[in-house]
């Protein structure tokens, strides 16, 4: 519903600049729209209630009122103040300095725990650290067994003791053996619990106290609604939690919840968990969580995938193809596999301002991963003379490339024609003219 | 009967201790913009949402300005009766007519599938004698299977069950099938818990229902998302795409024994038209009831 809160401020705010000047009631109608927009995201009342009236002084102040297109102005406003309300700077774990780290996670039912846990142990173990695990959820049937099984697809050890002892003196011989054996992490899965289980939050003290964390992670669902500033609260004063692990951000939930937590208990999110595979778990980034609130896409994290997959020289001969429109399917192909190594389309595209309308369209027309994988058996069907040069390709070449890729040749005839207009698109692009991305999708 | 909406007014007073302090008892008697507005704020806290509640809020307002309801407790009453209006009818029950009946269960990750079975599983056999199959179809998730096994038998429920990442349509026919030849008459399927916007998860799940519908005409003859009480906005979203792939016939809400007060429920049954049929209210095998608006809309707003 609220897809783009920009667009939305823009419209609220369009008729300003031709008056040349914000009044105090354009403002509150802006702030009605945040404040909406801030509600469904699921960031809880009261503290969007001190947000809003935090940003309209600051909207009201000088320079924000006559400046060229106030909407934006807000906009950049409403995130600057969303993303230094969400901690600033991302922080790191406490490492212990000697002797395993020991990490405590601690959350509600369903969060997600036993999953991060193993998710975590991966990341760590990507950094060169040995990490081991240690299964304290004797309640929940098979969660020892669940651990087992993701532990051992993160490479890490598992200690277990099945789910007929004390959690915490399991906890407790977990941190012996990993000390014995030199682990350098030793990451303890809890229980689910609710915050108002006095019998279960005193079970998640006693570790606590036992095995001394160096962090205690509450994992949180990233889906929670205005409970969660409820549930945070009961765990901070019970177990003083350093920081959130935000699970299910995969999903389309706004995460409102991260920015309810983090205001309420002061405490920052330190990892987010992005996908169903194991090595999907990123540091978390406030500012890009803050334009995520507000529906701005996340230009930062799609910039920082897409230098992980491609290298700058690459980049510049591509830029000088497209604004020659040189730009062959040959190169089509190679950047689409590279798109491709950057996660799940829908995943790359939900990172772009402006795709969200993009993303539903494509939805409808159903253009999942298997179209790209027909495109990729079309383009691969060709001689490298028609990839270079699609003009080529006439009536028997078609039938030849249908048959080699195991499609139609309607399929073949409309990928050769939208690939004339997505290359006209991009030599504009690249131009420095911003076609409707709508567009661009189609295109594509 | 009684017994059990004591235990849910019960559960439900831990949550409303916190709206009481919204809404204290003189609210509704001077009805000022100030008292609208704490309305208002309590109904967003519970996570109604802010249409739903704006809705809600807007027809109550209406009345008493027309002046059809006058009074403090006519108005709180009004309000309940509203409330209950939006949340669906009362008689929306899980129909079990047919024999074997078979109702899939479904929903995000960690919102309570497979507990949920559990307890519906030891319902129907316990309490209304019926023969339950559970179709552990959740052949993704580590350990589910297990899970589902030891709850299968706490209840006395039997189990079909297929391979860690075999495929969950050929699981469920086989439930179905077993069922069939062996004369029960309920199939649960359990299945993988996934994120709505994994649209080749999404696609499977309706390539289950087909499957189903293969083996048995008709079936599922339930579609139950099972959504978490502390779920905010989103709730919605994640009804609508599910119900675009399995035509869900209600909803399961669970957690209501913590403090969420579960309001995603009236904006999905206020928006999508997808009643309410079950609550969870614990982690006991009995914890699992019907569904009644009134009672859940008296105890959202606190006596």
């Amino acid at each position: 519903m609220f897809d783009q809160l920009s667009d939305r401020l823009q419209e609220t705010l369009s008729g300003v600049r031709s008056r040349g000047k914000l009044t105090e009631s354009d403002v509150d109608r802006a702030m009605r729209e945040i404040r909406l927009a801030l509600l469904e995201a699921d960031v809880n009342f009261k503290v969007v209630k001190q947000f809003t009236s935090q940003v309209k002084e600051r909207c009201l102040g000088a320079g924000v009122l006559d400046s060229l297109n106030p909407g934006q102005q807000v906009v950049k406003i409403v995130n600057e103040e969303l993303a230094a309300l969400m901690g600033g700077a991302s922080r790191d774990l406490a490492l212990a300095s000697s002797g395993p780290t020991v990490i405590l996670m601690a959350g509600l039912q369903g969060s997600g725990k036993t999953t991060a846990c193993a998710k975590l142990a991966k990341h760590l173990a990507k950094d060169g650290k040995r990490v081991a695990l240690v299964a304290c959820d004797t309640q929940r049937p098979a969660a020892v067994e669940q651990l087992v099984t993701v532990g051992k697809r993160a490479g890490a050890k598992v200690y277990e003791q099945g789910t007929e002892r004390d959690p915490v003196e399991i906890a407790e011989w977990a941190l012996g053996q990993a000390r014995a054996a030199g682990e350098d992490v030793l990451i303890v899965d809890t229980a689910g619990r609710l915050h108002i289980d006095e019998e279960l939050m005193e079970e998640l003290a006693a570790i606590r106290k036992r095995t001394k964390p160096h962090d205690i992670l509450l994992v949180l669902d990233a889906m929670t609604g205005q409970d969660a500033v409820n549930v945070a609260e009961a765990f901070a004063e019970r177990v003083e939690f350093d920081g959130v692990l935000l699970t299910k951000l995969d999903g389309d939930a706004r995460g409102g919840a991260a920015l309810s937590v983090k205001a309420v208990t002061g405490k920052p999110i330190l990892y987010a968990s992005v996908g169903e595979k194991l090595d999907e778990l990123e540091r978390f980034h406030p500012e890009r969580m803050a334009s995520r609130i507000l529906g701005m896409g996340d230009m930062l994290s799609l910039i920082e995938k897409a230098e992980e997959v491609s290298d700058l020289e690459q980049a510049e001969e591509l830029e000088r193809k497209i604004r020659r429109r040189q730009f062959t399917l040959e190169d089509f192909l190679q950047q689409m596999r590279q798109v491709r190594r950057m996660g799940p389309l829908s995943n790359v595209l939900g990172l772009m301002p402006g795709m969200g309308k993009a993303m539903k369209q494509m939805r409808q027309v159903n253009m999942d991963e298997r179209e790209l994988d027909r495109v990729e058996a079309i383009i691969l069907s060709m001689t490298p003379e028609e990839r270079a040069r699609p003009d080529l390709i006439d009536g028997s070449r078609r039938k030849r490339i249908a048959r080699g890729s195991g499609t139609t040749v309607q399929a073949v005839n409309q990928l050769v024609k939208q690939f004339g207009q997505m290359r006209k698109l991009m030599a504009q692009l690249a131009k420095g003219k911003m076609p409707d991305p709508q567009q661009l999708m189609r295109g594509m | 009967m009684a017994t059990s909406w004591r235990r849910l007014r019960e559960t439900l007073s831990k949550s409303r201790r916190a709206l009481q302090a919204e809404l204290s008892s003189s609210l509704f008697e001077q009805l000022d913009d100030e008292a609208w507005e704490r309305l208002e704020e309590a109904l967003i806290l519970a996570d109604v949402g802010a249409r739903t509640t704006a809705d809600v809020v807007r027809r109550l307002e209406a009345e008493v300005d027309a002046g059809s309801v006058r009074g403090a407790d006519a108005v709180r009453e009004r309000l309940v009766e509203l409330l209950a209006e939006v949340a669906g009818p009362d008689d929306a029950r899980i129909d079990l007519s047919s024999r074997p009946a078979v109702v899939m269960v479904v929903g995000v990750n960690g919102t309570g599938k497979t507990t949920t079975i559990g307890k519906l599983a030891w319902h129907l056999r316990d309490e209304l004698g019926l023969s339950v199959i559970v179709a552990a179809a959740d052949t993704y998730r580590a350990a589910a299977i297990e899970q589902l096994e030891a709850w299968a038998e706490r209840a006395g429920a039997e189990i079909v069950r297929g391979s860690p990442g075999g495929d969950p349509g050929a699981v469920l026919f086989d439930a179905i099938a077993a069922a069939q030849s062996r004369g029960a008459d309920v199939v649960l399927a359990d299945t993988a818990g996934r994120l709505h916007t994994h649209t080749n998860l999404m696609e499977e799940l309706a390539k289950v229902r087909r499957v189903a519908a293969k083996r048995l005409e008709g079936a599922p003859h339930e579609s139950l998302i099972v959504i978490d009480a502390t779920t905010g906005q989103n709730g919605l979203r994640q009804a609508q795409v599910f119900a675009e792939a399995v035509d869900l016939t209600g909803v399961v809400l669970t957690k209501l024994d913590g403090t969420a007060k579960g309001g995603i429920a009236l904006a999905i049954a206020s928006e999508l038209g997808l009643p309410v049929k079950l609550i969870g209210i614990g982690e006991g095998l009995e914890d699992l009831r019907p569904f009644d608006a009134r009672e859940f809309a008296t105890a959202l707003l606190g006596e």
